[in-house]
């Protein structure tokens, strides 16, 4: 994929960092306004899409770190996971922490929707590594049908077959 | 806090939890990883056993997603619940079991099988995920939650399946079943959103107690039914099976034949338990049956006639499958008048239930013995194998107790599940035992070929070097082999203790709308 006109990555370079503040945006008032992690999170992914666009897959591969999204997304599913049990004793997904209506928070920094914007938060990590690794694998595979590199030769237990 | 009352949420969290916490696993070494492989899938077992030994004395367990308490099923004052609700009577703890047995069999037969593989990361995240699909298939009780459970087993199956990627087979296999599943999924997705526009409501046991019997109603009944009949392998929709079977690594295969077996649980709990009044005595009932001959009938015919083996086994599912709608459509029909659920109804579904249970242990067993001889030689092509009875003599013996299970040999469970089915269905007409008996014998010839091509004949040369398969592999298989043997010493314990709890839970449709709804 060759990089696109001067005018185009000048564009990109400057909106693509607005969908990132847009898909957070979208992420942390995902409990009272449509939205959420995932719609956030899609929206943050976009980033990558931009970027592999606008400049082309040799840059874009000299840049993006597959490592760090594999993280954001352990990271995220392993939020997900441990906001979930806080629901224990009651149910598994229990809103245990969401502040009733007059009733003082057990800290300033928790919201007051409790897990519900936590969890949004999880997945809003989960969905951009996610779908940045989609991206990356699927223009990986692209380079990979072409030039054939990365094919290990592991075609089951064939022996005789081949 | 009570563990017991959490078991329907740990069922479906351990796998999750494993799956998550791949990213670790895969930088572990190789015994920390096979331990790690291991412990989950124990641990997803021993929670399927206490729930299914919970659910023996007809109690239905409901457990609220995200609810005050785990058991309020309609907080406020609500009239249906709106929250995720997980739901397991009797008949949807059998197939529980049946797919965490095969999910532990798979984890232990893959340690060596898969050993030398790169990927495990993917491997385990995908392995996980689909035995978390599955089960969460047979545990919820809300339409649309069934559907994202068979979204996550299926996308999860589509990667394992084409997980030798280097192999166009394996991805032609994934890219046909992803073709057609999909299809099948969004029409899933139309139904439910059908129903949901009729009745506000998506949960079963709510649609189950408010369900009219209107033209819309039949259509997102047959859209399902048919949906749910082309996921477990039913003719004509069975092109994806063979294909999908064969290419699959057997650890993963082994898993997939239970994974077709919650299709057929929800294919069994939408016609009985919530459109009973529907589908009971009518259309749906004949229709059951004419898909079950056809699949029984035609699928050993394609079988018979294979050379590989994997793909002959597939063919045998489709069969398989058949004698399963067979029962369970004898019983829809007899479901309508009382004295017919005496007579042979009861009998039927018993018949069905236990082959299901049969099949999903048998086929799994054979899947792996079939991926041993794989392992071992290098081939699948049963022309080229032979003589490896000496070289490889317990996966022979454990092939013998599969094949003979299979083919409906006494004193084998497989052929005490049959003549459940023989005789409720003769009741209807004879020409179904008898189609039922033909099959059983095409199935027996088909598996005489298989020992014979694979096991028996004089030594091949070059196989001399081939030795049997490792501890791994065995100790999965063995797994399986006990089940199959236990279900055929003791069919009657297993008969009064398991299936006829199952039965009672599908003939008697109210207990499972009560324990949602309340007095209703």
């Amino acid at each position: 994929m060759k990089p696109l006109s001067v005018i185009v990555t000048t564009v990109s370079d400057v909106f693509a960092w607005f969908m990132i503040v847009f898909g957070v945006y979208v992420i942390l008032n995902g409990h009272s306004t449509p939205g959420g992690g995932f719609q956030g999170g899609a929206i943050v992914a976009t980033f990558l899409s931009f970027m592999l666009v606008a400049h082309g897959g040799k840059r874009f591969l000299a840049w993006v770190n597959g490592g760090m999204y594999g993280l954001l997304e352990f990271v995220g599913l392993m939020a997900f996971f441990l906001f979930g049990c806080l629901g224990f004793p009651n149910s598994f997904f229990h809103n245990s922490i969401a502040v009733a209506q007059g009733a003082r928070p057990l800290s300033e920094w928790l919201p007051y929707c409790g897990t519900i914007s936590l969890m949004n938060a999880a997945v809003g990590f989960e969905v951009v590594g996610a779908l940045s690794l989609v991206v990356l694998y699927m223009y990986s595979s692209i380079r990979m049908v072409d030039t054939g590199a990365g094919m290990g030769g592991e075609r089951g237990h064939d022996r005789f077959d081949r | 806090m009570n563990l017991s009352d959490h078991l329907p949420a740990f069922l479906v969290m351990i796998p999750l939890l494993g799956a998550f916490l791949t990213p670790f696993a895969g930088s572990f070494n190789r015994g920390t990883r096979n331990a790690f492989f291991v412990t989950f899938s124990g641990l997803t077992l021993l929670t399927a056993i206490a729930l299914c030994l919970s659910t023996l004395n007809g109690d239905v367990l409901v457990y609220v997603m995200g609810g005050e308490s785990f058991a309020l099923t309609l907080p406020s004052g609500m009239t249906y619940p709106v929250r995720i609700l997980f739901e397991i009577d009797a008949f949807g703890s059998l197939p529980i079991l049946c797919i965490a047995i095969a999910s532990f069999a798979g984890a232990l037969f893959s340690l060596d099988y898969m050993d030398r593989f790169s990927g495990w990361k993917r491997f385990l995240a995908l392995y996980f995920l689909m035995t978390a699909g599955a089960l969460g298939m047979c545990a919820t009780g809300d339409m649309f939650n069934f559907f994202v459970f068979v979204e996550i087993s299926s996308i999860a199956s589509f990667g394992l399946v084409a997980f030798w990627r280097d192999k166009p087979e394996a991805v032609e296999a994934s890219f046909k079943y992803m073709l057609i599943s999909q299809i099948a999924a969004m029409l899933l997705l139309l139904a439910i959103g059908t129903l949901y526009g009729r009745y506000d409501a998506v949960n079963m046991a709510a649609l189950s107690a408010m369900a009219g019997s209107g033209t819309l109603e039949r259509v997102a009944m047959g859209l399902i039914i048919a949906v749910l009949a082309f996921k477990c392998g039913s003719f004509p929709m069975h092109t994806w099976m063979p294909d999908t079977y064969a290419e699959a690594p057997s650890g993963v295969t082994c898993l997939l034949v239970t994974v077709s077996q919650a299709s057929f649980y929800g294919l069994v709990r939408v016609c009985y338990s919530i459109f009973p009044g529907l589908a009971a005595g009518g259309v749906v009932a004949w229709m059951l049956i004419a898909l079950g001959v056809m699949s029984m009938f035609f699928g050993v015919l394609m079988a018979v006639v294979q050379h590989e083996i994997k793909r002959l086994m597939g063919y045998h599912s489709i069969s398989q499958v058949g004698y399963m709608l067979l029962a369970m459509g004898v019983g829809l029909l007899a479901l309508g008048s009382p004295e017919a659920v005496e007579t042979y109804g009861r009998a039927a579904i018993r018949g069905g239930i236990f082959h299901s249970v049969n099949y999903s242990f048998y086929k799994a067993l054979l899947f792996l013995c079939a991926g041993s001889l794989y392992y071992a030689t290098g081939t699948r092509d049963l022309d080229k194998m032979g003589g490896l009875a000496r070289s490889m003599p317990w996966t022979a013996g454990m092939f013998v107790v599969a094949a003979a299970a299979i083919s409906g040999l006494p004193p084998f469970n497989g052929f005490v599940s049959k003549w459940m089915i023989y005789e409720s269905s003769f009741a209807v007409h004879p020409i179904l035992p008898a189609v039922a008996m033909i099959t059983s014998v095409l199935t027996l010839a088909s598996f005489v070929k298989v020992f014979q091509a694979a096991f028996l004949g004089p030594a091949k040369a070059k196989f001399v070097a081939v030795r049997e398969v490792p501890y791994g592999m065995l100790a999965g298989m063995a797994v399986l082999t006990v089940m199959t043997l236990l279900l055929s010493l003791f069919p009657g314990w297993f008969t009064s203790g398991f299936f006829e709890s199952a039965v009672n839970a599908l003939v008697n449709h109210q207990s499972y709308v009560r324990a949602v709804m309340g007095g209703m």
